[in-house]
């Protein structure tokens, strides 16, 4: 009965591809960002300490009897340690005219609104930071302007930045791994949540088609809403079509029964052979028809019952006993008699009323093929079984196989009243429980038909 | 001759700058691998066994030690720096003012403390420190000055004793003269008391430890200040004459320092030259002179060791430098 459903894509793999997605595009741009703030704050560090070098040799510039002197702090150079050893690179000038320290380092044309200035650039083959002040000196009536740059090279700078790219690219990977292990979380607790709702689907009683009342999130509440006013329209319906079937059989039997009377009561009063002939073929034709529509109702009863199987537990020696005294009658008028043997009690847990059905079919049809003054023989035994043979003409082995189809009928049925359907009510009765019917022939002749649940 | 020493001094004449050399010696002549050009300042008596040394080692490489003041050894390496493969001196400033101006090949297999290296391209392998050497004879009697300011009393003591009788470096021509001053300087006002004091009494002035060292030994002076102390502590050794003081005020202490240049023609053998000076403490047999291992800056607290840092280039800078010198000038000369 279940189809599987059309599958496309999947929640959880979209919701954990968006996610780890996200959280590799947020690392990158983590560990971009970090490398680049650290990057500027290591260039401040550098500059503030190449700042605090020219201010110092231009605080140590004076004007003695005209003539310019620097004495430059052994300190200026000394903060200019780093780890890497960093080249340093410095010139004076006085008046744009070069004093001292390294020609080849020239002045950078300063930004006019401001004394200093920041310039990376190259010197000697190596990348140097580079800054440059000046200072106005007036002695002696006299103005002077002087200049200082110092340049240093950036290894200890370009070091930094590769230990805090490497940290920075630890903090993206960690951040990274973290988000993924947190997003497969959320995705398996979100899906879980429908894998719950699932769970408690399946988890229902056959008959069971009451509203779920559990607590959802609100993003299912719609689910829920659906599946709950679909399950009410479901339990509708099929109390609507319980209601059908026994109406069809009330219907079908009773206007039956009436015309079966009359026509028997025609059959009493009628004289001529030719008539009476004709009545009777009617009365047969009735019973026919009447058997037919039982058993058509009957399957369409076991067809449901089976759908929503409802088991109970019951005694099958005594369920059958019952039913063989009231077929008992029945078999008597054909001049037969039914034996019951086996264990005195045989508990099963199963649906009453279909293994009374299934066992009557069986019963009937071995009434309707058995020789007259035989014994149609019923045993019931622990495995569960129930087993049903006569000493009729028994199955031809060929039909074994087909008997049990829908309206399907031995070809030495010709001549009895029957349907086709009892061994099919049967079949579907054994599959419901989870067993199976067996055709076979005794060896001493007669058919054989076990039901074993 | 355990080793192959041939003095070259006669053999090439043809160049005219060859006979400017203080010494000049060829170790190992006839090895067939690559002859290394060593410039230093160190005498040849001092420095040859780690030559020897170096190679016993490496039998195929012959050396070629030059020997010259620290100041024409800078301006030699700077004039021709592909003349020279390896550059040893005691003027720590002038070697770390080369190796900041690119004339020194960084060799980062060498691995030395942080301190005793500069740029992975300056090494020292030596500490030394400068020492006041005096003639015993002169003290006789008297208490013999532990400090600069006790030198100062003694001499002021006896002025017409000691006129003309005292030595120091000549700062203007000797870089090592120079760093020692200048570090002096930086230290203690003491320096420049001192200074007048020995200018008072008419100075002499030497560009060499050497030479001081000699005329200390035959009596022409009676106190050096500022004396290498290796060479003062080998000369005290063989005379009695002599007493070598480390000031207890503060001492200045130099390390010897060697970078290869960048310009060398063999770099692996100048950087297992290096690698041998760093590395090999050099075996002393019986009195053979030698020079004093590097010391590790965390033996001693109380003196400070001069560092290898950009400072040095402060009193190179030309302005400081003419302002020191006549400073120096006015105090020494009178």
């Amino acid at each position: 009965m279940t189809t599987n459903p059309n599958v496309s894509g999947s929640l959880r793999n979209r919701l954990v591809l968006t996610l780890i997605g996200g959280a590799a595009v947020l690392a990158v741009l983590l560990f971009f960002a970090v490398r680049n703030y650290a990057a500027q704050v290591a260039q401040q560090g550098q500059d503030n300490i190449l700042e605090a070098s020219v201010t110092s040799i231009l605080d140590a510039a004076a004007l003695r009897d005209g003539v310019l002197e620097v004495d430059i702090p052994y300190a200026a150079f000394s903060m200019l340690t780093t780890p890497t050893d960093d080249r340093v690179f410095y010139a004076i000038y006085q008046d744009g005219v070069f004093l001292s320290g390294y020609e080849d380092l020239r002045l950078a044309a300063a930004p006019a609104q401001s004394d200093w200035s920041f310039t990376s650039g190259e010197l000697r083959g190596e990348r140097i930071r580079q800054v440059s002040a000046s200072r106005t000196l007036v002695g002696l009536g006299r103005q002077t302007e002087i200049e200082v740059v110092l340049g240093q090279t950036q290894d200890a700078l370009s070091r930094t930045l590769d230990q805090i790219s490497r940290n920075a690219a630890f903090l993206g990977l960690g951040f990274f791994l973290l988000t993924a292990a947190l997003s497969f979380w959320i995705t398996s607790t979100t899906i879980g949540q429908l894998n719950k709702l699932t769970t408690s689907v399946t988890r229902r009683g056959p008959q069971d088609l009451s509203p779920f009342k559990k607590p959802v999130p609100r993003e299912m509440a719609p689910l829920v809403m659906s599946l709950n006013s679909l399950m009410g329209r479901l339990d509708q319906s099929l109390s609507q079509s319980e209601d059908f079937i026994a109406e069809a059989a009330h219907r079908v039997r009773t206007p039956l029964a009436t015309v079966r009377s009359y026509a028997e009561a025609t059959l009493h009063r009628v004289e001529r052979k030719e008539n009476r002939e004709a009545l009777r073929a009617m009365v047969r034709a009735i019973d026919e028809s009447s058997r037919a529509a039982g058993q058509l109702l009957d399957h369409a009863m076991i067809t449901f019952r089976a759908d929503h199987l409802v088991r109970e537990d019951v005694d099958l020696v005594e369920l059958i006993r019952d039913l063989v005294q009231r077929l008992t009658p029945i078999a008597e008028m054909k001049e037969l008699s039914l034996s019951m043997t086996g264990d005195p009690t045989v508990p099963y847990s199963g649906d009453p009323i279909l293994i009374q059905n299934a066992v009557r079919n069986m019963i009937d049809n071995a009434l309707k093929y058995a020789p007259l003054d035989s014994t149609v023989e019923i045993e019931i035994n622990g495995k569960p079984e129930i087993k049903v043979s006569d000493s009729g003409p028994g199955f031809l082995p060929e039909e074994v196989e087909t008997l049990t189809r829908r309206f399907e009928r031995g070809k030495n049925a010709a001549g009895t009243i029957g349907s086709g359907l009892g061994l099919t009510i049967a079949q579907d009765v054994a599959i419901a429980h989870g067993g199976t019917l067996v055709l076979t022939n005794q060896p001493s002749g007669g058919a054989c038909v076990i039901l074993s649940l | 001759m355990r080793y192959l020493i041939a003095l070259v001094l006669l053999v090439l004449p043809g160049l005219g700058w060859a006979d400017d050399w203080e010494d000049q010696l060829i170790f190992n002549e006839r090895a067939d691998g690559p002859r290394l050009r060593v410039i230093s300042s160190t005498d040849t008596v001092l420095f040859a066994p780690l030559i020897d040394g170096f190679v016993a080692k490496n039998p195929n490489i012959s050396v070629e030690y030059l020997v010259s003041g620290t100041a024409d050894i800078n301006q030699r390496v700077r004039a021709t720096p592909d003349a020279f493969d390896i550059v040893v001196s005691s003027a720590m400033d002038l070697q770390l003012k080369l190796a900041n101006d690119g004339f020194a090949l960084p060799l980062e297999d060498i691995e030395t403390p942080s301190w005793a290296q500069w740029h992975q391209s300056l090494f020292a392998f030596t500490t030394e420190p400068a020492a006041i050497v005096i003639n015993r004879a002169a003290f006789e009697g008297q208490d013999v000055p532990q400090t600069r300011q006790g030198l100062i009393e003694a001499l002021r003591k006896r002025p017409e004793e000691f006129r003309g009788r005292i030595g120091t470096y000549d700062v203007r021509d000797s870089g090592l003269g120079y760093l020692f001053a200048t570090q002096d300087a930086r230290a203690s006002e003491t320096f420049w008391r001192l200074m007048e004091v020995m200018g008072g009494l008419d100075v002499r002035l030497y560009c060499c430890s050497g030479e001081m060292i000699n005329d200390l030994a035959d009596g022409t002076i009676l106190v050096a200040y500022n004396v290498l102390g290796s060479y003062a502590a080998v000369r005290a050794e063989r005379k009695d004459a002599l007493e070598v003081i480390f000031p207890t005020d503060f001492q200045t202490i130099m390390m010897r320092t060697a970078l290869v240049s960048r310009a060398t023609q063999q770099p692996d053998a100048a950087e297992a030259f290096v690698q041998y000076l760093v590395e090999e403490k050099p075996v002393v047999q019986g009195s053979q002179l030698s020079l004093p291992p590097l010391m590790s800056q965390g033996e001693s607290t109380d003196h400070e060791t001069i560092g290898l840092n950009p400072a040095l280039l402060t009193f190179l800078d030309d302005l400081k430098r003419k302002k020191f010198l006549s400073a120096w000038e006015n105090a020494v000369i009178q």
